[in-house]
């Protein structure tokens, strides 16, 4: 491949890079950050916006007229690049004074100060004053919906959000609207998000560089709830926020913090600290024993039994087919997600057990997700009014209270989650990374099916990072064809496929955010470094190794759940209080 | 039905070459004589002009009436009206022509079209109320070859526009019209041959860059794909630019020859024409064309019998004047928002559907037919060294003849105002003229002996663009007409990269700030280097010359400026903000007239006495000085 | 949904519309042009049933429509009327004509008279600079304009 290389000079550097290399990615191989805004390329995923709009990153390239993006500029043979020459940085300056002129000023009261890519560019570019200050203002809108707040005066119109919800998601829910000055990003018809096709898959969150686009805080309720000593406040964590917690405490991507978050916790005032994980080895339990239910009776004839079954614990990919496959809505597993059959668990089954009454107990979870503060909400997960799990907690948020309550998480000691909810398996763990849910299935449905003890117990080849992914299980004998998709426009692809009946999967494992729910919308903010997403990966399947069980069925407490309450998987009983049904939302 | 071939063409050339003769042979005659039927002429026509500014004063029911009168004469058999594209001449119009003696009639009404009938064509008498006249010395023009404003124009682009009737191929046909791509179609030219007769020739895209055509078709050649596309960029959205449309409505058959020619040229199979919506004529006579070519079997599948398959579709632009960038244009016609997108790669990399497209405006492509019939050496001898053949150029503003003028390269701007322009309009005093619409400068009095080409033009600030050419005399205040040109331009950004979204508009602030007296001169310095930021760092074409007017107005008019910010006053009497009207107690008569018409009941006064304006209510509409008799308002 | 519910046989000339055009969202700018033919505008049920027709959100409806000032979403007046802002048009006084069409009116641009009879409109260049200031009121053109001409043409209008 000798030959493919393109030489060229960058500053002081002369080097060689691929055909193709931007001088974005050229500098960065001799150490030169060149500033961006509008430009995030999360590789290894499809998340990519290059429009080349912001027009932060220019640099002199001799012999050009104007100055070129870095971030969408090819470098070419024998190219000469300046990357910090004053007539460089005054431009950066003033386009950054421009945007800043169109933009509240409003960074004290803003949550995304201290993680603002704009606000940093203004620090970085030594911006002391506003030279345009005084201009008008576009006008834009404002809401607050269950999952997300949307504030778009504070909107740079970088277009990530729209990448990511239009090409990535294919939920279209947000687009560019107008033009010119009174350019802005809005659903259809400029209406609220509630009114449109929006998943609350929290994407366009996760990207955004300002703070057009955050969750909607519970901080201060939760602080409310624990101060209340008629409550009875307990808290569940899911698997992925373990694996990313740490970094808003300054450690390095992938240390998993399960001990000093459970401190964290108890210090913060739960009554009790549990774990997602046990209600995800729950899941496996229900979606296990429908997976098999309908596969045989599917295989025995039965057509009205429909392959290829879906998984369900994904928020926003219910809402995705709700919205746009309302006449598929028999194909998913009716398994209720982790968090719901959690909350169902934790106010009937321990509630009972506890003596405390439903209208006391609050359940509060802490997710990765910002589509779970939409799922809380739903009311067929209400018991006359009052919410199986009250509220949730994104990764950001948690993280904020624990630093707001004075407590230095990466001091705190481990400490152990309270039985019975905190009890899990390393399958519960995997949840966390796409094609978790279908490996830990995987781990329960073979030994369940044929009696026998697996000898490896990882299927490597559900594992990934491709967003769509095919494999074939032996199951014994039985090719198990099974398909896992993480991406929203990956599961329409699938989608599409079963609609047109080309589909011969059996199982499918879908998660609405690339990489699973490492990845979710509420998770400590990225800003395009993929190496973060795959260290929470790995450090997911290495808590999962370090387990002393690692197999759903084999929790012992799942086991007595069971034997105590629910009778068996599938039951009457497991039906109402876990399994759910679906709505068509289409607009 | 039976497979046109070359030689049907030919045949079909010689039988339509007929009823073009009259107007052929008038091209050659310049004496004064006037023809009609009774002094022995036995076949006359009449060409009425049909271009959108003529029909906009019912030249269609001139024709009408024109027919009608012809009929009641009982002379159609030896009369005919053809109602042709544009004169160019806009401001005389309605425009007609009588073929064979090239009488010039200008401001036809309607209800001359008898007079014209009996007294012109049947009694040998010209109208002498309807013929020109010539503003340098007040006397009658009786044809067309003594008009000043004809005399100093070569025209290539526009050689059949105003000449031949639009809707009818023959007539196309009968000037040589797809002969050369008959040639081409029957392996005389190659494909290369084609291209390097283009590059021979020197054309230039007449859109705005200037881009050489023949290397943008070779580009486009070069690359291997199945599918390639033609697209002729029809969206032209310069305020105050017309030649395209006017090409497409008096000539569409002259770019259907050159897409087709070009479709040979580089392998592409498929065309499209990206035209506005609002020019519904230029549509319909495309169509016309179109449909026309395809039922002679000179586009669609097999051309000629040769094999070659070309088909046209039309594609609507929806009124964004970014569309006018190549990538913009593209991606409108993909269904998407017009917003341009980084090049490289460039149209003939990566354009329509993601397929190698080469893009060219109009007029260049009415270029290509007659470059090939001529040859590059005939185009190239036109015209200055970087610069060749000719441009067309739509004269408007303060000028006495308002039009669609076509001048060699290298003319100079004087002899365009001047000679062809007949001057600045009421005998004012000439302040500029501002070139390249809102890409554009303001050239001034100092630029009147450049030669015009694309290098010059760039070189004095300003650009060719696609030819708006907007005069501008002392009552034009300049501050006014950069804010004019950049509130267009915040109107019409995409709004895709942040310095043309907010750069633009904080110049357009600062701008409005300065015509309403508070500005101050750090927002001069701030105009200039916002004006040159952008210009530095814009994403497309557009947004980087977006600066230019403001930029070339403040360098050639700064004291204007400056008389805005620190006297708060406007020289050319034009920023109402700075404006005081008064009423001369001296002159005026105590008529009523002001103060009945003052829409701000500004006014008070009693009959024959002098009137007073308060300056609280006066809302500076101009009103009173348009209705004053006697010229008793004071504007200072 | 949209609070104009629109006629069945509308719904079905949309869609005939986008049928003829193969459902291809490639050629939405074309379908918008004739769906706007039918009422004169284009209000959001028209535009759901684009979308949905075309398998394409309803954003990117919305969002090519409120890019092109030629489509709109508001009824036109019985009597539409634009007004020439071309440069020939605004060095000829343009601004004037406007400035009076807006005070007779009432309206802003973009706007209609409260009895739907008016409509106002800028557009750029009518290629008529030959008559410049122009206006036009429907298909008919208006030139050679001033202010005071405003009123009696107003008045003639039913």
């Amino acid at each position: 491949m000798e030959e493919n290389k393109i030489n060229l000079t960058i500053d002081r550097h002369s080097l060689s890079v691929p055909e193709g290399t931007t001088i974005l990615e050229a500098a960065k191989l001799v150490g030169i950050d060149i500033p961006t805004l509008c430009h995030i390329d999360l590789k290894g995923t499809c998340v990519k916006n290059a429009p080349a709009s912001c027009r932060v990153c220019v640099v002199e390239v001799q012999g050009r007229r104007n100055l070129a993006p870095a971030c969408s500029t090819k470098c070419t043979e024998g190219m000469v690049v300046k990357t910090s020459t004053l007539r460089v940085m005054n431009a950066r300056k003033i386009v950054t004074e421009l945007l800043l002129s169109d933009h509240p000023n409003e960074c004290l009261t803003c949550p995304k100060s201290g993680d603002c890519e704009l606000q940093n560019l203004a620090l970085r570019f030594n911006i002391r004053e506003m030279p345009f200050n005084g201009g008008e203002l576009s006008l834009r809108k404002r809401e607050t919906t269950a999952s997300i707040v949307r504030n778009m005066d504070k909107c740079i119109f970088c277009r990530r959000c729209e990448s990511v919800c239009n090409e990535v998601q294919t939920v279209g829910a947000l687009g560019a609207i107008r033009r010119g000055f009174n350019t802005t990003i809005a659903p259809a018809f400029d209406k609220m998000m509630t009114e449109s096709e929006c998943t609350y898959c929290g994407q366009c969150v996760a990207v955004c560089p300002v703070g057009a686009l955050t969750e909607r805080d519970h901080t201060n309720k939760l602080l409310e709830d624990l101060s209340d000593p008629d409550k009875t406040v307990i808290v569940q964590t899911a698997p992925a926020v373990r694996a990313a917690l740490g970094e808003e405490f300054g450690m390095a991507p992938g240390t998993i913090v399960t001990g000093k978050m459970v401190t964290a916790l108890r210090e913060l005032g739960f009554d009790y600290v549990f774990d997602t994980d046990f209600a995800a080895d729950l899941t496996i339990m229900e979606e296990g024993s429908e997976i098999m239910e309908r596969l045989e009776n599917h295989l025995h004839g039965d057509k009205s039994m429909k392959l290829p079954i879906l998984t369900s614990c994904c928020p926003a990919w219910v809402n995705f087919f709700e919205h746009y496959f309302p006449d598929m809505l028999d194909i998913p597993s009716t398994a209720r997600s982790p968090q719901q059959m959690f909350g169902s668990i934790a106010k009937t089954y321990w509630a009972e057990k506890m003596g405390i009454p439903r209208e006391k107990l609050v359940v509060v979870s802490i997710m990765p997700c910002l589509a779970k503060k939409y799922e809380c909400d739903r009311p067929e997960f209400k018991t006359n009014g009052n919410p199986d799990v009250d509220y949730s907690l994104s990764t950001r948020e948690i993280a904020r209270l624990i630093k707001r309550s004075n407590i230095n998480l990466a001091n705190l000691p481990d400490s152990e989650f309270d039985m019975p909810l905190g009890a899990s398996t390393g399958a519960g763990v995997i949840f966390g990374a796409s094609g978790g849910v279908m490996e830990a299935a995987l781990r329960s449905v073979y030994e369940l099916h044929t009696g026998k003890k697996l000898d490896k117990i990882e299927f490597e080849s559900v594992r990934g990072t491709e967003g769509l992914r095919k494999a074939t299980v032996d199951i014994d004998g039985f090719p198990l064809k099974v398909g896992i998709a993480h991406g929203l426009g990956n599961a329409r692809k699938l989608l599409n496929e079963i609609r047109a009946g080309h589909s011969d999967y059996h199982v499918i494992e879908i998660m609405a955010c690339p990489g699973g729910c490492i990845g979710g919308g509420g998770q400590p903010i990225h800003h395009g470094d993929s190496s973060i997403l795959k260290a929470r990966t790995e450090a997911i399947y290495r808590e999962d190794c370090g387990k002393e069980r690692r197999k759903s069925h084999e929790n012992p407490y799942i086991v007595k759940l069971y034997e105590e309450y629910l009778g068996k998987p599938l039951s009457e009983k497991a039906h109402a209080l876990l399994h759910t049904h679906y709505f068509n939302k289409q607009i | 039905m039976t497979k046109f071939t070359i030689s049907d063409l030919e045949k079909l050339r010689i039988n339509a070459a007929a009823t073009l003769t009259l107007r052929e042979s008038s091209n050659t005659l310049t004496s004064g004589i006037c023809c009609s039927l009774s002094t022995g002429t036995p076949k006359m026509q009449i060409l009425v002009c049909g271009g959108t500014g003529c029909k906009a004063s019912s030249s269609h029911t001139i024709a009408d009436n024109l027919k009608s009168a012809i009929e009641r004469e009982n002379a159609a058999d030896r009369v005919e009206v053809i109602t042709t594209g544009c004169f160019g001449f806009c401001e005389k119009g309605p425009v007609v022509k009588i073929i064979p003696d090239n009488t010039f009639y200008v401001h036809v009404k309607p209800e001359d079209a008898d007079e014209i009938v009996r007294e012109h064509i049947l009694g040998g008498k010209r109208v002498s109320r309807l013929l020109y006249t010539d503003p340098k010395d007040g006397h009658a023009v009786s044809d067309s070859k003594h008009i000043d404003f004809y005399r100093k124009q070569v025209r290539i682009a526009l050689r059949n526009c105003g000449f031949i009737d639009p809707e009818n191929i023959d007539e196309y046909i009968a000037r040589d019209g797809y002969r050369v791509l008959a040639e081409a179609l029957s392996g005389k030219r190659s494909p290369k041959d084609i291209i390097d007769e283009i590059k021979k020739s020197g054309l230039r895209g007449r859109g705005g860059g200037g881009f050489p055509t023949g290397l943008k078709w070779e580009l486009t050649a070069k690359e291997k794909s199945d599918i390639k596309y033609v697209v002729c960029n029809a969206d032209e959205g310069d305020p105050g630019a017309f030649m395209d449309r006017s090409i497409m409505e008096g000539d569409p058959n002259s770019i259907i020859e050159a897409m087709t020619l070009c479709g040979y040229a580089i392998g592409a199979n498929k065309g499209l024409v990206y035209i506005r919506a609002e020019y519904p004529l230029a549509i319909q006579r495309l169509r016309t064309a179109i449909s026309q070519a395809e039922n002679y079997g000179l586009l669609g599948n097999d051309i000629l019998g040769s094999g070659f398959d070309f088909n046209i579709e039309i594609r609507y632009g929806a009124g964004a004047f970014v569309c006018g960038e190549e990538t913009a244009l593209i991606h409108s016609m993909e269904g998407k928002r017009g917003e341009p997108t980084l090049k490289p790669p460039f149209p003939a990399q990566s354009g329509y559907k993601g397929k190698p497209t080469n893009v060219n405006n109009v007029e260049t492509l009415a270029n290509v037919p007659v470059i090939l019939q001529r040859g590059a050496e005939w185009f190239a001898s036109i015209g200055t060294e970087k610069s060749k053949g000719t441009k067309v150029f739509a004269l408007a503003g303060k000028i006495n003849n308002v039009g669609l003028i076509e001048v060699p390269m290298g003319t100079t701007l004087r002899e365009v105002i001047y000679d062809i322009g007949g001057g600045i309009k009421n005998g004012k005093k000439f302040k500029a003229v501002q070139t390249g619409g809102p890409s554009g400068g303001c050239l001034t009095e100092k630029h009147l002996d450049t030669p015009i080409d694309f290098d010059n033009l760039i070189a004095a600030g300003s650009m060719m663009g696609s030819g708006g050419m907007i005069v501008m005399d002392e009552d034009d205040c300049m501050v006014s007409v950069a804010r004019f040109y950049l509130d267009f331009t915040v109107e019409e950004s995409c709004g895709k990269c942040v310095p043309c979204r907010i750069g633009n508009k904080r110049m357009l602030e600062i701008l409005n700030k300065i015509t309403e007296g508070k500005g101050t001169m750090d927002d001069l310095k701030m105009l200039e280097t916002l004006g040159r930021t952008i210009k530095d760092t814009a994403l497309c074409g557009l947004g980087q010359t977006s600066p230019n007017p403001v930029l070339s107005t403040l360098e050639n008019f700064y004291d204007e400026y400056v008389a805005h910010v620190k006297k708060k006053e406007c020289p050319a009497k034009q920023c109402k903000a700075l404006l005081t009207y008064a009423i001369n107690p001296t002159k005026c008569m105590g008529c009523n007239l002001c103060a009945k018409h003052c829409p701000a009941e500004a006014i008070i006064g009693t009959t024959r006495k002098p009137h007073i304006i308060i300056p609280e209510k006066c809302i500076r509409c101009g009103m009173c000085l348009s209705r004053c008799k006697f010229n008793a308002i004071v504007v200072c | 949904m949209a609070e104009i519910r629109l006629a069945c046989n509308i719904v079905s000339q949309v869609e005939a519309i986008c049928d003829k055009y193969n459902n291809d969202p490639g050629e939405l700018i074309n379908i918008l042009h004739e769906a706007q033919s039918l009422q004169g505008y284009i209000p959001e049920e028209m535009q759901r049933v684009i979308a949905s027709k075309l398998d394409i959100p309803a954003s990117r409806v919305y969002g090519v429509v409120t890019f092109y000032t030629f489509f709109t979403m508001n009824p036109k007046g019985r009597h539409p009327i634009s007004v020439c802002m071309g440069t020939a048009c605004y060095v000829r006084g343009a601004e004037k004509i406007l400035d009076e069409l807006k005070r007779r009116l009432g309206i802003d641009v973009g706007e209609t008279t409260p009895d739907g009879k008016f409509s106002l409109d800028c557009l750029r260049c009518v290629g008529a600079c030959g008559l410049a200031p122009v206006i036009m009121i429907g298909e008919k053109v208006y030139g050679r304009l001033q202010a005071a001409d405003i009123k009696n043409i107003l008045d003639e209008l039913e």
